[in-house]
């Protein structure tokens, strides 16, 4: 008994230094707001030297943190433990964020460089007028593929492509209701925020048929298997196929033309911040043409600066798999904010086509 | 005395109260909510559906191969061990890898399982094409077994080795075959043993899900799996609940099925 008491006070001891040595140094973190400065972001999305730079420019001393799912950060800001200045959501995550008030509107003032992105990108559904949101990257959801581990005809200009019986098992897909279910309401002709039943009970059938062609639905993983020539074609995102294709020359990526979505992931300012300034000032930074260009540059993925664009590589900015025409981006679609009943009925729609996997 | 045992049980019960009874109460709880936090009983339907049945059909015939097979090899292994001269050093070499994390040693099997790893290589010498092992039934069955079999193991070696050897003698001595020792004698005597190593491995593998992604590509959709979906996706804490309500009641028929059943005295 004695013992037990001994070895009880021992560990209780152990762990109230231990509490008090994190909450110190958390402290000493976050210590003095007015000098600091919290990003929080997805993990690989920025190039490090620029917050080198931006700390000697401005003497802000930055906090970076990485994030790897909308809902991940969606939580940890509404927690409200640490106190972010920047977070980096997508589209359909702001709306979310501005229905639950956690976003700050943003200065315009205090972001001349706002100039520098190009029209089209500015003013989107999700957040008019950008009144809480500037847009930091892009893309589309589309194809990536092997043309030497494909038949010659298939291009994956069109959906159709996948269905192909000769890609029997080399197919990955993204694990994402919506990115899957999408792609099955695109190759309909539906839209990729469809609700309704009929139309998502049509997509799922026609995503059943494409069972056999699905060698599996993976996450991030994706990304080495493909490198590694583990599967001919993958459904995924243009930036995570950009990150493919840098590895291994070998790849092509395909927007197919029946559409597809157009994300964007943005800064925002949200609540939580003690350093509403600094945040504009980062923010401005970033949309500054030379470094934006240097971002993008490191990145891979596309940016929205048309300023950074006249810096750029032209081979790059003239690629139209990574930078499609107006006109195409006409067929794409940006995802809304299905609400969580429709949300709920996409996932169980996905959980549906899984289940006739094996 | 009694007052003083009375007061060295309040940790228990607090325990007991707070990260037992409390979270059973809030599952079932969140279980009987809808979308936006009203009163139903929909969600409980809802499981009824062929989806969902569908799933816990394969999950329980796949927690049934995973500890068949963990079963298959754990019972000769743990029997070996317990018959060579250091028991404790190969017992210990077994538990090893179970130190490592989960995560790890599953991406490990990414690479080893590929079309150009180290087994395909292999197949190659002999002059066959690649297989295709990732993400197959083979490959999700291999894996799990791998991860627990030590658990398996521990509980059989430790019955097996607490079994008194003049009783195997005894039955010899008296003509037993070998097999006949081992049906009449051994395996009742460490049943139990091997009852608790089907509790470790049958009621995690009924609700695994990280390796039905990385291993099985999805392939394999198990109850786990849509728990996860319904929380972190679909942020339906209802239905997610509700599964996780019937994984709960599942798992104690497991229990009451393995359980050790006291026949009077002790073994």
């Amino acid at each position: 008994m004695k013992q037990l008491v001994q070895a009880s006070i021992a560990i209780i001891v152990v762990c109230l230094l231990l509490f008090f040595a994190s909450q110190s140094l958390e402290s000493a973190g976050s210590k003095g707001s007015k000098d600091t400065l919290t990003v929080y972001n997805w993990g690989e999305y920025i190039d490090p030297a620029l917050i080198k730079a931006f700390e000697k420019e401005t003497g802000i001393h930055v906090i970076y943190e990485t994030f790897d799912s909308n809902e991940a950060m969606y939580t940890k800001v509404q927690q409200g433990g640490s106190s972010y200045d920047i977070a980096v959501p997508s589209e359909y995550m702001i709306e979310t964020m501005i229905e639950d008030d956690m976003l700050v509107e943003l200065d315009h003032s205090l972001l001349p460089n706002l100039k520098n992105i190009d029209p089209y990108f500015l003013d989107l559904p999700f957040d008019p007028g950008n009144t809480y949101s500037i847009p930091y990257f892009w893309g589309t959801v589309g194809i990536v593929y092997n043309p030497k581990m494909v038949p010659k005809d298939l291009t994956f200009k069109s959906w159709e492509d996948l269905w192909d019986e000769r890609l029997k098992g080399k197919v990955f897909l993204v694990d994402g209701a919506r990115e899957v279910i999408g792609m099955g309401l695109n190759s309909l002709g539906y839209s990729l925020n469809v609700k309704d039943d009929a139309a998502l009970d049509k997509a799922t059938d026609k995503l059943i048929k494409l069972t056999p062609n699905v060698k599996a639905i993976i996450g991030d993983e994706i990304t080495p298997l493909m490198i590694h020539n583990e599967a001919a074609v993958a459904l995924t995102w243009s930036g995570q196929a950009a990150d493919m294709m840098w590895e291994n020359e070998e790849l092509d990526f395909a927007v197919p033309e029946e559409g597809s979505n157009l994300w964007f992931d943005n800064f925002v300012i949200p609540k939580t911040s003690k350093n509403i300034e600094g945040a504009h000032a980062f923010i401005n930074f970033m949309l500054d043409a030379e470094n934006n260009a240097q971002n993008a540059d490191y990145v891979g993925y596309s940016t929205p600066n048309a300023a950074a664009w006249k810096l750029m590589d032209e081979e790059v900015i003239n690629d139209e798999r990574f930078y499609p025409d107006v006109e195409l981006r006409e067929h794409l679609e940006v995802y809304e904010n299905l609400g969580l009943t429709w949300l709920g009925k996409y996932n169980e729609h996905f959980l549906k086509f899984k289940m006739n996997l094996n | 005395m009694q007052s003083k045992n009375r007061t060295a049980l309040i940790p228990y019960v607090v325990w007991i109260a707070l990260f037992v009874i409390a979270p059973i109460a809030l599952v079932l709880y969140y279980s009987m909510l809808d979308l936006s936090g009203n009163f139903t009983l929909a969600n409980y339907q809802n499981f009824f559906s062929p989806v969902y049945l569908k799933m816990t059909f394969t999950s329980f015939w796949y927690a049934f191969l995973i500890t068949f097979f963990t079963l298959l090899f754990a019972y000769p292994t743990a029997y070996l061990l317990t018959r060579t001269k250091h028991k404790q050093l190969w017992l210990m070499l077994i538990i090893i890898p179970s130190w490592i994390n989960l995560l790890l040693k599953t991406y490990a099997f990414i690479g080893i399982f590929g079309l150009y790893g180290p087994i395909n290589a292999f197949i190659e010498v002999f002059g066959f094409n690649p297989q295709q092992i990732l993400f197959t039934d083979f490959s999700f069955i291999f894996v799990s077994v791998y991860i627990f079999i030590p658990f398996m193991i521990i509980p059989i070696f430790n019955s097996l080795d607490k079994l008194n050897p003049s009783l195997i003698f005894a039955a010899r001595d008296l003509g037993a075959s070998s097999w006949t020792t081992f049906r009449r004698i051994v395996f009742p005597l460490t049943i139990d043993g091997v009852k608790s190593g089907i509790q470790v491995t049958f009621i995690p593998a009924l609700s695994l899900f990280m390796i039905t992604r990385l291993i099985a590509g999805n392939q394999v959709i198990t109850l786990g799996t849509a728990i996860e979906q319904q929380f972190l996706v679909s942020q339906n804490w209802g239905m997610g609940s509700t599964i996780a309500v019937f994984l709960i009641v599942f798992m104690v028929l497991t229990m009451l099925v393995t359980g050790q059943k006291k026949k009077g005295g002790r073994v």
